[in-house]
């Protein structure tokens, strides 16, 4: 590699890095509780749910009260709102229904009600408040909503390319260096420099696969615009023209969900957009169906159903960008492989931490030399450290 | 890891040597526990572990 070649990767690693630690800092300390977040949310007084006995509210098992009976008692205790979701669960017989003055209203508006299709009951709301909401709003969109969490996306990329200009500099660097290699005793400078190519060459792909995945992550909004405008509508093209149907004609959610488990019997829905909201159609319940194995049950596939008249319209696969927004969202949480891959997520975290936190000092240290000081202390492999 | 030309210099491919094997296992840790429970956990679990033991490992043998 040319001294030329290792300088601009040098500029390129410098500036991508400087533009996004500061945000990087904020989404690994932030991200570091959410890890956590069940574990957090059962010993800080939530209502365990885990003790809920009784058939999953997402199956069809004996036991499960109607769904038209769920929303009819939650309608009853909100009068003048409408349903927008009904979400389910996969362990226990829990359950929320949203509901929002308009079809369409926007997430601030929506009431959350958890319910118990086992009992009937309904056993609260779930509130947008709390430290892990806090947490969580900070690290999705730093309360700034679309833009904010379009910028993160865009500081998650810098953080891949720098991730990427980090990797070659460390070719010429550890020409004459035995991997893994920690020079603690010599300086301050080489002991940091060599933990920084240490720890980031061995959390290299972690970094890379939570980097990339939250920065598909940051784009749901944009791809499911696009998913809704594009295969949504072509899905429920024949509608197209008719007025929005009102929420005084919704038919039963039951015999819609019935014709869904008729056309894919073994599937169970994750959750059921209702008419007008951001996952449906302005005439259709969108009953979104799990995959059957673990591999395929982050993957969802609309069923569309016309709401007032309870008839199948269609199903159609997610298209590929879909797809990736579903992988993306475990492979970004790290919630998937029980409580060791959590434990593992999060010292890879603070790896992640250590690297940003030793970046920045060794900016700090010698950010009044040139360039090519820097990249003689590539070649040298950090010997030739630049002098004040 | 001892290729070394007469310059003492290493090859791409000797100093990319372990952190590709390293790469190679944090996918499939990665990905294993996406497909699977059981066996698939454990495979999860073992070989994400490794990027973090070979920390231990050069703080152990390779602090100079």
């Amino acid at each position: 590699m040319t001294s030329g070649t290792i300088r601009a990767w040098y500029l390129v690693h410098k500036w991508t890095s400087l533009i996004c630690t500061l945000f990087l800092l904020m989404l690994c300390i932030t991200g570091l509780p959410l890890i956590f977040h069940d574990e957090i949310d059962a010993v800080s007084g939530e209502p365990d749910q885990s003790a809920v006995a009784g058939a999953p509210s997402s199956s069809d098992g004996p036991g499960l009260k109607p769904l038209d009976a769920m929303l009819a008692k939650v309608l009853a205790t909100k009068p003048g709102d409408v349903p927008v979701f009904m979400a389910f669960d996969n362990e226990t017989p829990l359950m929320t229904i949203t509901t929002a003055p308009r079809p369409d209203s926007k997430g601030a508006e929506m009431t959350i009600h958890v319910l118990n299709r086992a009992t009937g009951e309904t056993t609260g709301q779930e509130t947008e408040e709390g430290l892990m909401h806090f947490l969580l709003q900070l690290h999705t969109d730093m309360f700034l909503g679309l833009p904010g969490m379009l910028f993160l996306g865009l500081m998650g990329f810098l953080f891949f390319i720098a991730l990427v200009s980090g990797t070659v500099l460390y070719a010429p660097f550890m020409r004459k260096l035995d991997f893994g290699t920690l020079r603690v005793s010599r300086s301050e400078r080489l002991r940091q420099i060599d933990y920084h190519n240490l720890l980031g060459i061995v959390t290299l792909a972690w970094m890379s696969v939570v980097g990339l995945t939250g920065v598909i992550n940051a784009a749901a909004t944009p791809l499911r615009q696009m998913w809704q405008m594009g295969e949504l509508a072509e899905m429920t093209r024949t509608y197209k023209g008719q007025p929005p149907l009102p929420p005084s004609r919704y038919g039963s959610v039951d015999k819609a969900m019935a014709e869904v488990r008729k056309a894919r019997p073994g599937n169970n829905p994750q959750f059921i957009a209702f008419p007008g909201g951001s996952f449906s159609s302005q005439h259709h319940y969108a009953v979104f169906l799990q995959g059957t194995s673990k591999l395929t049950e982050h993957v969802l596939t609309p069923a569309l159903v016309d709401a007032e008249k309870g008839v199948l319209t269609d199903i159609r696969q997610m298209p590929w960008y879909m797809v990736a927004l579903s992988y993306s969202q475990p492979l970004h949480f790290g919630d998937y492989g029980a409580l060791p891959l959590k434990i593992l997520w999060a010292i890879l975290d603070l790896f992640t931490l250590y690297i940003l936190w030793t970046g920045i000092r060794l900016w700090l240290g010698k950010r009044r030399t040139s360039a090519d000081a820097h990249v003689r202390e590539v070649e040298s492999g950090g010997l030739m450290a630049p002098a004040e | 890891m001892t290729t070394k030309s007469k310059t003492g210099a290493r090859s791409l491919r000797a100093v990319f040597a372990a952190p590709l094997l390293l790469c190679v296992l944090s996918l499939i840790g990665l990905v294993s526990a996406l497909a699977g429970d059981g066996l698939a956990d454990w495979l999860s679990w073992a070989a994400l572990a490794v990027p973090v033991l070979a920390v231990a490992w050069a703080r152990r043998r390779r602090r100079v």
